[in-house]
Order: structure tokens, then sequence, then C-alpha cells
């Protein structure tokens, strides 16, 4: 990633490059969450478990989300709303 | 969303490929699936390094306004560390999940390498629905939290996916604070995920 990154730097004028970059990221993704999804379709554990999985997943995210704002709330409290 | 609703569609057909053992066994021996990431890796660098907007944004930015994607780390792992105590999911590994900050894709692809296709499948529909529920709670954030709460709440998608929403509602004077978190928090995803299940 860090090849990538300097060799972006250094070919951000070469825009006919440039312009593959973005959809080849999009098929490597796309390619990655097919494997993914292939893994885990032939992962008994997993499949089996789907739904305790997603409840858990969801907890992280309430958590993420709500220690994130609450967090924003105050740092936009006394940093930011003084410009206003 | 299109493109969030591709990706699904992807893992969704991959499941059904997996369940059914419709796939050669040579897939399943062979691990393509480093090769893609190797190139995905890279990839990614290339876009991050020729991102002319991305580096003017990160140069112009005022000094406080690093306080933001900051803040969205330390909220995040604050909020993960107290759930972890409620999820069968040990605390590094939840961190690495909130680490995703909505960035689904990537994430789940590291944890998935790193930790097993359980713990992937959690950072997937968790980061999924952190980028869901920011695109359909931002008005309801804002009025509660602020209008720094759905840049935070959007974490690495408040660059993109998420970012019209919020211009909408928070206004335009936020678009660059967005894009600037958003920015910081997707470079970090990678870096912070493998460093948070190595060490």
């Amino acid at each position: 990633m860090a090849v990538g990154i300097i060799l972006g730097f250094l070919l951000q004028n070469k825009v006919k490059i440039i312009k593959f970059v973005d959809p080849s990221i999009n098929v490597a993704i796309y390619a990655l969450l097919f494997l993914l999804g292939v893994s885990v379709g032939i992962n008994e554990t997993v499949i089996n478990n789907l739904a305790t999985l997603g409840v858990q997943a969801l907890l992280l995210t309430f958590g993420g989300v709500m220690g994130s704002v609450v967090f924003a709330y105050f740092v936009h409290k006394i940093f930011f709303k003084t410009n206003e | 969303m299109k493109n969030s609703l591709i990706i699904v569609g992807f893992f969704v057909l991959g499941i059904l490929i997996g369940l059914y053992n419709l796939l050669p066994k040579i897939f399943i021996e062979t691990d393509f699936s480093v090769y893609a990431l190797y190139i995905l890796m890279f990839l990614v660098g290339v876009g991050i390094g020729s991102d002319k907007k991305a580096w003017e944004v990160l140069k112009n930015a005022k000094l406080k306004i690093i306080l933001v994607p900051l803040t969205v780390i330390i909220g995040t792992f604050f909020g993960v560390t107290i759930m972890s105590l409620f999820v069968d999911i040990g605390l590094r590994e939840s961190l690495a999940i909130g680490a995703g900050f909505g960035y689904y894709s990537l994430s789940s692809i590291f944890i998935t390498k790193i930790s097993g296709e359980a713990l992937g499948v959690v950072a997937l529909i968790s980061n999924i629905s952190r980028e869901i529920s920011t695109l359909l709670l931002t008005p309801l954030l804002l009025r509660y939290f602020g209008k720094l709460a759905p840049i935070a709440s959007g974490g690495a998608t408040s660059m993109d996916t998420t970012l019209p929403i919020i211009t909408k509602f928070a206004g335009k004077e936020y678009a660059i604070i967005s894009v600037f978190s958003g920015i910081v928090l997707t470079i970090l995803v990678p870096f912070l995920v493998i460093f948070i299940l190595k060490f």
C-alpha cells in the first residue's frame, strides 16, 4: 500500500493511468467480497450462527456510532460552535 | 448506494455458491483472495496517492479540523469497548471491527484474513450498518448531537457515500470537514485494523 501511495503521488499527472485505478479497485473489492462470501458459504459454523453474528455486529455498530456522536457533541460545543 | 448494493450482491452470491458447493475444488484449495488482496492494497495506495483533491484538502485544512477524525476514533473505540462487554467477541476483535469506521469492504477483508470468517462477517455487517444508520439517522443525530455528529457517525464514509446527506443537513460549510475526516479515516482503516489485531 505504501508503494502504491508513492507511485500514485508520482503519477498524479498521468490522467490516463489514474483513470484505471478506481474501476480496478472496484473489481478487486467485488472479487474479494465474492470470495469472502464463498468462504462463509462453505463454513457451516458461520452459516448456522449468522443471526447471532448479525446481532453482535449491530451492537458494536451501536456502540461505535453512539460513542463517536457523543464525543462529537462535546468537541463541536467546545471547539467549533464559537465560530458560527 | 448502488455500489453498496453491488458489493452486498457479490457477497451474497459468494455465500450461495459456497453453500451449494458450486465452485470447483481448486478454487477453495488455492487461496486466490490473498493475491486479490495484495492487488487491492496496491490499487488503494495508488488511488490515495494520486487523489489531487484529497491532498489539497489535507494541505489547506485548519489545524483544529484534525480534532474531528480524532474524535471519531476515540469516540468509536470508547463506545465499542463498552459494547464489547455485551457481545461474545473479545475487546481486541471488537476494536478492530470498530476501526473499520464504515469502510466495510476493506476492513472485513482484512479481519477475515487475520481472524477468520466469523469475525469477517461481523465486521461486514457492522460496518455496512454504520453507513446505513448514518444515511437514515443524520437529521436525528444532528438535532441531538450537533453538526459534527453525522460526520462522526459516518466515519470513513463521510468523504463519499454519506457526504451528500451530511452536506444537505449540516450545511455546505461542513462539507470540507466531512471530506477531510473521511479521507483521514479511510487512510487509517487498514493500518489501524492490522495494528489492533497483530499487536
